[in-house]
């Protein structure tokens, strides 16, 4: 039993994660006025590009070959060991906070990397700006990261889960200003509004969309399908890790069907408030973005301060 | 056997192996090759001794002192003292001078016919020789006299291509440097000398409850400046970035993996050892100018384009790295909270090690690339990953070390550090608890501005196409500069793997201090790999990331294989250009890859911009023929800090200058007023 | 904030649905060779268009701009524009490819992955149009690339060339795609 927990736990990530972005899409369309395309879309979109043929520069070295398959790898490692459904999951190996901080930034290096490594005219400023705006977001992220820690008594993703961290009036101020850090550096690491549209076709407006535009075919699709991977893994820390009601406590099956569809609920919710804050403001100059990436820094020292 | 090989007798063979080294190489100087054979020899069996030296002191775990003769001066003993904490420096020395003397085999050829092998090989075998004798000295002027012999031979090793004018000017600057340095920790010596009547480090520990707060205080700042010069740490740095480029490049590799870290050795040594107990805002200030040097170190990474000062920049970011773990075990000790100041003091042994390991790998690295490309400018370099294929992967796992990414070893020594912070943030009241909180938010900071900065180095300098000619006449760099980079980056990877087993025996090294006897652990390591901080509050496996991630990357090529389309091809083409005619100009160069972030910190790096045209005709300036864009970033310390106090000293020396008026009369009443006042003194 | 959103609830829907037997049905030219079944198959469900403007007048340019727009809606059908030609699986191809184009409409093909459809859409794009037998023109796409499918009009209609796409794709009649 425990090993069909663990095995939906390692492919829940990647199987849930191109629904959210068709969920966010769709929501954009009807804001729209649009019909948009069916929230399975992206599925179909993946499965097309598994099918398509390659082109490939002359110029790209092994870096660009095997990024793709180094950044999906990192992003099943990282999904599976965040809480997702259940709390009760004992990881200790790998669910400490700042293993998973520096296992995305990975992915970050490789994806940076890969930008670099065609000698296209985008793929460098994609790299310069997407690797400029990780920087500055990590302080935030491992301050959020850290109050909720502290709150928690442990580093552990699972043990903060289990506490929860809005169950003690004591610290519901620190942590309600870690949970809107915690939001602006969710935008910012997913490539969100305001610091990149995701739907852009003019390369001077592009930061990760720069750096994939080279790849084609099955590498393509596993760079796309990494990034919808990411925007999961960082949508479910913030609501497990925030909010976890109806989380399974324990291996039984309805404790673990409550679980999932609660983690559908609030991912759904969550790719609605996305989906509605894309649909209500522009992006941001690219100057103006290091002083968001602060205000979470400052929102975070504070919270933290705030914890006795 | 173990006492055989842990005793005296083995140490002094050490030192003979690199002075038969040193005095061989400058008898052989006439013929190249012999001397880089003999020199190369000498020191690979010097650091493979050291290695056999060192891990036997650790494991017996026994301190050893004696003295190595009698000496015609009454404050100069030739006393030795190596401690568990000496033992494992000497390790640290070893291994990395064993892995730069084999990469200096292949290295030295391309000095041969240009300058003298012999003396290369004579400074270098007493530059290690000195590192070896600085971390064992047990009197103060003994240890001042290997500290010389240091610095000096490291002086002689810095200006070896002194050809170039800039590199006699960088060897200029580090010796004022240096020496300003030793002269700060000879007047904290002396102080010592008068209020415990000697030099001796022993004396000095137990005669420590004599000396006054206010001169304890005083020889804090004092060492602080001396040792922080040597060490690197803002705003003492300035002769690093200049120094570590100009020298050869295992030179360099050695200097700034372990010279650097003499400093940081004796700081231990003094703040945590000798000078117990002390006050709580000691630990403050180190952990301030660890913070400062760290996020300003990786800042001006960040603004280099030439391949080794950019890694310069780098040592003085981990330097602080390893301050803020020092500075934690003192403010901890001081509030005697024990067992968090040994985790702290364990994180900046273990960032010690580390970076010793990873920055010798990167300068290994980049000295193959300047040997191949003969410029250090990035902005000259580009798709070297064709041409030098498995030195570009040993400076993709030095890049990935040093931004501290799983599972290579940089990332669990700002593990530990991070945890050590972390556990100041909950157990600290107000005052401290903020120091705590900013030193671990410049933490957080710096580690993915390393990351953005090694990006930046490893792609402009091994990714897409050659920005100049000179590119496609490189070659893959020769078997022993291959050999060395690739034990250490196994080396890399292994401490990471291991660093459970590697932490708790740090722990060991750590527990020998007098303070931390009978402290309790905080570590610990069930099942055997999983490090574990409190009873739980943090723990990380660096084995199980790595399997989990093999794991991972296998199944997904699994999948994707038997998923796709089995007749696939993969075609190749041109890069998507637009239909236009990609040149070299078009890539991204370091400068604009680095220039985002430097217009964010136009507070601190204050970049400035020229431009300057030249128009076809002068008079209607209509038509420009050509445009410079000159991007610089100001050197910040040299405006605000270095050229005031020279200013200072200039003027007061030219005003001392006016005692010497050329009149005897002056003189003779000069004479007179001292006998009165010598006078008036004594009744 | 709130108001856009208000807005947004009290705008009535005006998607136009595509239907099956629809009376203002365009014809395709198939020239060329021609598309396998399996291919159509593959883009039926997912189908990535890149707009290629080889020296175009614009006129076509904005009809496709149309399509995105809430009354045509292409995305609807899973069909969607993509940046790059890495990325695409469709080239549509305007203008009547201007001299200086040649090139760079050639290497856009290049750098599309196979299976690709090539379309020309528009009078201009299918033999010059306006501009036939000009001297700066090269005088239609297929002079330079090779194409599939052609779609008359000057400039064609965004409904003309959403049918168009749709029967190019033979999922007109297969799947069921009227408005939902």
């Amino acid at each position: 039993m425990i090993i069909l927990i663990w095995t939906i736990q390692l492919i829940l990530t990647p199987v849930v994660s191109p629904l959210c972005i068709g969920i966010i899409k769709k929501v954009k369309a009807r804001l729209q006025n649009r019909r948009g395309a069916s929230i399975f879309q992206p599925y179909k979109d993946l499965w097309k590009l598994l099918h398509k043929d390659e082109v490939i520069s002359s110029n790209a070295s092994w870096i660009f070959y095997y990024a793709p398959f180094i950044i999906f790898a990192v992003t099943i490692v990282v999904g599976a060991s965040i809480p997702l459904f259940a709390a009760f999951l004992n990881n200790t190996l790998t669910g400490d906070m700042l293993v998973i901080v520096y296992a995305l930034a990975i992915g970050a290096f490789f994806l940076a990397l890969a930008g670099m490594d065609t000698g296209g005219a985008f793929g460098g400023f994609g790299s310069s700006r997407e690797m400029t705006l990780s920087a500055l977001a990590e302080g935030g992220l491992i301050f959020s990261l850290l109050t909720v820690a502290l709150i928690s008594g442990s580093t552990n993703l699972f043990a903060i889960s289990s506490s929860g961290v809005f169950a003690q009036d004591q610290h519901f101020l620190s942590a309600l200003l870690a949970l809107c850090g915690f939001f602006i550096v969710l935008l910012a690491e997913t490539g969100r509004f305001p610091y990149d549209n995701p739907d852009t076709h003019l390369e001077l407006t592009m930061i990760h969309e720069a750096i994939i535009l080279e790849y084609s075919g099955k590498r393509l699709a596993l760079m796309e399908w990494a990034s919808a991977n990411k925007l999961l893994i960082f949508i479910a820390l913030g609501v497990n890790l925030f909010f976890p009601l109806g989380l399974a406590d324990n291996g039984g099956v309805d404790a673990i069907l409550i679980g999932m569809a609660a983690f559908m609920v609030k991912i759904f919710i969550c790719c609605l408030i996305i989906a509605l804050i894309e649909s209500s403001m522009a992006k941001f100059r690219f100057f103006r973005l290091p002083d968001l990436l602060l205000v979470s820094f400052i929102l975070n020292v504070v919270a933290l301060s705030l914890i006795q | 056997m173990l006492e055989i090989i842990a005793s005296p007798i083995s140490f002094f063979i050490l030192l003979e192996l690199f002075l038969i080294g040193a005095a061989g190489s400058l008898v052989l100087r006439k013929n190249d090759a012999s001397a880089n054979v003999w020199s190369s020899f000498f020191a690979i069996a010097g650091s493979l001794w050291g290695l056999l030296f060192a891990s036997a002191i650790l494991i017996s775990g026994q301190a050893l002192s004696f003295v190595a003769g009698t000496s015609p001066f009454p404050l100069l003993s030739l006393a030795m003292h190596i401690d568990m904490l000496s033992a494992l420096f000497i390790f640290i020395i070893s291994l990395i001078a064993l892995f730069c003397s084999i990469y200096g085999i292949g290295y030295v050829k391309h000095f041969y016919k240009k300058y003298n092998i012999g003396t290369l090989g004579f400074f270098y075998h007493l530059f290690i020789a000195g590192m070896v004798l600085v971390v064992t000295a047990s009197n103060g002027i003994f240890f001042l006299i290997a500290w010389e012999i240091m610095s000096v031979a490291s002086y002689f090793l810095v200006v070896y291509d002194r050809n170039d004018e800039n590199n006699v000017k960088a060897g200029f600057l580090y010796l004022v440097m240096t020496h300003v340095g030793t002269a700060f920790i000879i007047a904290a010596f002396l102080l010592l000398y008068k209020y415990t009547g000697s030099f001796d480090f022993e004396v000095i520990k137990s005669a420590v409850t004599f000396i006054p707060s206010s001169i304890k205080n005083t020889i804090f700042v004092l060492s602080m400046v001396g040792f922080g010069v040597k060490a690197g740490i803002i705003p003492f740095h300035i002769w690093l970035p200049a120094a570590h480029p100009a020298a050869p490049s295992h030179i360099s590799a050695l200097m700034s993996g372990v010279m650097i870290k003499t400093g940081v050795f004796m700081m231990m040594r003094l703040f945590l050892d000798i000078l117990q107990p002390a006050p709580v805002w000691w630990g403050l200030v180190v952990l301030f100018v660890g913070a400062t040097s760290s996020l300003l170190g990786v800042l001006y990474a960040l603004t280099e384009h030439d391949i080794k000062r950019l890694l310069a920049y780098h040592s003085i970011e981990n330097i602080g790295i390893i301050l803020l773990g020092l500075g934690s075990a003192l403010t901890f000790s001081s509030l005697g909270m024990l067992p968090l100041a040994l985790l702290s003091l364990v994180a900046a042994l273990f960032h010690t090690v580390n970076h010793a390991i990873f920055k010798s790998l990167l300068f290994l690295s980049a000295g193959s690339v300047i040997n191949q490309m003969h410029t250090r400018n990035m902005e000259e370099y580009g798709g070297l990953i064709k041409y030098m294929p498995h030195t570009a992967f040993f400076f993709l796992i030095g890049s990935m070390a040093i931004s501290a990414l799983p599972p290579f070893n940089g990332f669990f020594s700002e593990w530990l550090t991070f945890q050590s912070l972390f556990q100041g943030i909950i157990a600290l009241d107000s005052s401290a608890r903020w120091v705590f909180i900013l030193a671990a938010g410049a933490l957080a900071f710096t580690g993915g501005l390393a990351l953005t900065c090694f990006v930046k180095a490893f792609g402009a300098t091994f990714l897409a196409r050659p920005r100049s000619a000179e590119v496609s006449h490189a070659k893959e760099s020769s078997f022993p500069l291959l050999a060395a980079m690739g034990a250490l980056a196994a080396l890399s990877l292994l401490f990471g793997l291991f660093s459970g087993p590697v932490t708790l025996f740090l722990e060991t090294i750590g527990k020998s201090f007098s303070i931390f006897q009978s402290a309790p652990s905080l570590l610990s390591l069930p099942r055997g790999h999983v490090l574990t901080v409190g009873s739980g509050f943090a723990s990380v496996s660096g084995l199980a990331f790595l399997v989990l991630f093999t794991v991972a990357i296998f199944i997904v090529v699994w999948i994707i294989r038997s998923a796709i389309n089995k007749k696939q091809k993969i075609k190749i083409g041109a890069t998507w250009d637009c239909g236009t005619d990609l040149t070299s100009r078009m890539e991204i160069t370091a400068t604009g890859f680095a220039r985002s972030i430097v217009l964010i910190f136009k507070g601190v790096l204050k970049p400035s911009i020229q431009h300057e045209i030249e128009y076809h005709d002068a008079e209607t300036r209509y038509m420009p023929k050509s445009r410079t864009v000159i991007l610089g970033v100001r050197d910040v310390h040299q405006a605000y800090f270095y050229r005031p106090l020279h200013k200072v000293v200039a003027t007061l020396a030219e005003q001392t200058k006016n005692i010497q008026s050329g009149n005897i009369n002056t003189y003779i009443s000069y004479i007179f007023i001292a006998l009165l006042i010598v006078l008036f003194a004594t009744l | 904030m709130f108001d856009i959103f208000f807005k947004i609830l009290k705008t009535p829907k005006n998607t136009i649905p595509i239907l099956g037997n629809d009376p203002d049905q365009a014809d395709i030219v198939a020239v060329g060779e021609k598309i396998e079944a399996k291919v159509k198959r593959l883009f039926r469900g997912s189908l990535a268009v890149r707009q290629i403007d080889a020296g175009s007048d614009n006129a076509c340019e904005q009809e496709l701009v149309a399509l995105s727009n809430s009354f045509y809606d292409i995305e609807r059908f899973g069909i969607h524009f993509v940046a790059s030609p890495r990325h695409a699986d469709m080239l549509l191809v305007t203008g009547p490819v201007a001299r200086n184009m040649g090139e760079a409409l050639r290497r856009a093909y290049e750098a599309t992955p196979e299976p690709k459809i090539v379309v020309a859409v528009g009078d201009d794009a299918i033999d010059g149009g306006i501009f036939k037998d000009s001297y700066a023109v090269l005088g239609g796409v297929n002079s330079v690339i090779p194409v599939h499918y052609q779609i008359p009009g000057d400039p064609p209609t965004p409904k003309t060339i959403l049918v168009s796409l749709l029967k190019i794709l033979e999922a007109v009649d297969t799947a069921p795609v009227t408005s939902y």
